[in-house]
């Protein structure tokens, strides 16, 4: 349902929005027009690198982080500026280098190269305890010795603040999360759920500027998510402080997020709002993490043209080579299912699911590429098709760098349209 | 069914336990014809300064051997698991080898013309009178126990969390109040285990204090070796000190637990 929604109101977006962190990229030339249309949406809040912003707007600025754990790159020269209250959410893989980067914000690894700053000041060398910046763990790791109130009191009693404000901030934080009667529980006695809320409690007791939460609902069940994925959001607005999440899941990144940070192999492929990257994804990687495409090898024979599989299709993409390779992105939910001698090309239904709000049908072309097509209408297994595809969702890509090469300009296709067109 | 499964076990402990300790509480109640007195245990009061002495010494090595053992423990637990192995295995090491031969090897080493004199004679120090003093003894015993420490430390240490830590620290948690507020609550299992499995053996040892202190450094243990092996042959004063040394320990542990309690009450209360 999301999907679709999301696509219904892509097109508006893609009208209303032609402006990705490819655009910030762009030469001199277009400065002056474009930076006052830049700053008119600049709520995305953060910027790509070379941008020329206020710096104090920025909570937090990550400089060309670096960091190898033995022989393994983890993290390849992250440069992120991070906005003020702010709900940010960074989004991989495993593997990608989103929990290391939070762990440098939070001061539990040194990057080996590279800066941090906290509202303009270099805190590379400040340690954890120094930092204005709480942290809600993926196993919450709450203190067992301690029962809830004191759980939650631990950091203002480190900070000796008199009891009666003990007292007051600890309730607030508690009623808060919704947990008022459970103060003298201990640890042992709460579901997984509870013991997630009394983490956040925790971490916000202390009124910290920044929150960070790496993975926090992964060991929850879907529904409680789903409850918790709402009621942080609304917690983040009412405290009116920075988030920054990690997760792996994009459901979840796309429900919360003011910004999405998409990391791969330690690189961020694209920032975004939820918008941005699911409409306007940079790269095939993205378009495959955030939601489902269909990824075609594909030539661009000339501006607005795309040839697959045989066949030619108008698209709106311009400014590659003429005959330049390149990926084709299509959404599972972009692709109309039309009878056989209406389609632009045609194959033959292989497999059909009920989703609950639209049928996924798999099918196979006669190259035999598998496309996944979400409708509303079903075809019965077996049947050919017709499928069309409207020129704006196509979405061309270049060819995704090699992995392991630094990729150093990541101007893809459709930001080259745009900053044309 | 479960109470067959049982029975050796509680034959074992019958025969081999309270049978013993009966014996014991007999010996110590009776003179050697069989009559009931009270003329061994108010003997025991001219030992006083003996066991006050064991108490002491056995005390300062267990202090000692927590210091020691309890950073130790706690950087083992934080390493790889496979070096933590490693690390254990060097713990232990020398449990392998006999504890009367590892003895015998400290008093070559302490000896007035033992290598640790005749080391520092090259550079013109000493002599030192290192064997037969109280510290030779408190030496042996850290030396000899100290894996009794590290072993019940490490097993509870490495159960806390990494992330728990770090969430003290992220609280605003320096290493002194980690330490304090989170460390120390989370191992007192550890800690208690360990105290008391270095606290007991060093109060009774006899060895160590024969070897390395000489005559003069009498302990309790060899008090009592000396009523039953040796030429002040006396089982029934023997079977008394016996049971007022037992009777301290108890006393002893029974305070460490009271206080080990009253932290977890007053940390519920607050």
């Amino acid at each position: 349902m999301k999907f679709l929604c999301l696509s219904a109101d892509g097109l508006n977006q893609r009208r209303l929005l032609p402006l990705d962190g490819g655009f910030l990229r762009l030469g001199a030339a277009a400065g002056i027009f474009l930076s006052t249309v830049f700053d008119a949406f600049a709520f995305t809040g953060i910027c790509g690198r070379g941008m020329h912003a206020m710096p104090e707007q920025f909570i937090i600025r990550l400089k060309n982080l670096t960091k190898s754990f033995e022989d393994t790159k983890v993290l390849k020269g992250i440069d992120l500026d991070i906005r003020d209250k702010e709900f940010v959410t960074f989004l991989g893989p495993s593997g990608c280098g989103k929990t290391t980067t939070l762990r440098i914000i939070g001061g539990f690894t040194e990057p080996d190269a590279g800066d941090v700053f906290f509202e303009g000041k270099r805190i590379n060398d400040l340690p954890p305890y120094k930092r204005q910046v709480n942290t809600v763990f993926q196993r919450y790791a709450l203190f067992p010795h301690l029962n809830v109130f004191e759980n939650v009191a631990f950091g203002l009693r480190l900070t000796k603040t008199p009891e009666d404000q003990i007292n007051k901030r600890v309730a607030e934080m508690l009623s808060l999360v919704n947990l008022k009667n459970f103060q003298k529980r201990r640890i042992e006695q709460l579901s997984g759920g509870q013991q997630q809320r009394i983490a956040i409690a925790r971490a916000l007791v202390n009124h910290p500027k920044v929150l960070l939460l790496d993975e926090p609902l992964g060991a929850l069940d879907l529904k409680l998510r789903k409850e918790m994925q709402a009621e942080l959001k609304a917690i983040q607005q009412r405290m009116g402080i920075t988030f920054i999440y990690v997760t792996h899941d994009q459901e979840e990144a796309l429900t919360m997020s003011d910004t999405i940070v998409v990391m791969r192999d330690g690189e961020i492929q694209q920032i975004g709002t939820p918008q941005d990257v699911y409409n306007e994804p940079k790269n095939a990687f993205v378009a495959d993490f955030i939601g489902e495409s269909n990824i075609v090898d594909a030539v661009m024979p000339e501006d607005k043209a795309v040839s697959f599989h045989g066949k030619t299709l108008p698209c709106v993409d311009v400014g590659f080579a003429p005959g330049e390779a390149v990926d084709m992105v299509i959404r599972p939910e972009d692709l109309k299912v039309v009878p056989l001698e209406e389609g632009q090309f045609t194959g033959k239904v292989q497999m059909v699911i009920f989703k609950g709000v639209h049928y996924e049908m798999r099918v196979l072309d006669d190259t035999g590429f598998l496309w996944t097509i979400h409708s509303t209408i079903c075809e019965d297994a077996g049947k050919e098709i017709g499928m069309r595809v409207a020129p704006f969702d196509i979405h061309i890509m270049k060819k995704m760098k090699k992995r392991r090469k630094k990729p150093t300009d990541k101007v893809s296709g459709r930001s080259k349209k745009e900053a044309e067109g | 069914m479960r109470k067959a499964v049982a029975a050796p076990y509680l034959v074992w402990m019958a025969v081999f336990i309270v049978v013993p300790l009966g014996l014991i509480v007999l010996f110590a109640f009776t003179d050697s014809s069989g009559a009931f007195t009270l003329e061994h245990i108010s003997q025991v009061g001219k030992y006083a300064g003996v066991i006050w002495r064991s108490i002491l010494l056995a005390a300062i090595s267990t202090v000692i051997c927590l210091v020691l053992a309890y950073p130790l423990a706690f950087i083992i637990s934080r390493k790889p698991e496979n070096k933590q192995r490693t690390f254990l295995m060097l713990v232990m090491l020398p449990m392998w080898m006999n504890f009367l031969l590892r003895t015998y090897a400290w008093m070559t080493l302490l000896e007035n013309t033992g290598l640790i004199n005749r080391l520092l004679g090259l550079f013109g120090l000493g002599p030192f009178q290192m064997i037969n003093t109280q510290g030779a003894v408190v030496l042996g015993m850290v030396y000899n126990y100290i894996p009794y420490m590290i072993l019940p430390l490490y097993s509870v240490m490495v159960k806390i969390e990494p992330h728990i830590i770090e969430a003290a620290q992220d609280l605003g948690a320096d290493s002194l109040n980690v330490l304090w507020k989170v460390l120390i609550p989370l191992s007192k299992t550890g800690i208690v285990t360990g105290i008391t499995m270095v606290f007991v053996p060093a109060a009774s040892t006899f060895i160590i204090s024969k070897m390395l202190g000489g005559g003069t450094n009498l302990m309790v243990g060899d008090l009592i070796e000396m009523q039953f092996l040796g030429n002040a042959y006396n089982p029934n004063l023997g079977s008394a000190i016996s049971l007022l040394l037992m009777v301290l320990i108890l006393v002893c542990m029974f305070v460490m637990k009271s206080i080990d309690t009253e932290e977890e009450m007053e940390g519920m209360l607050l």
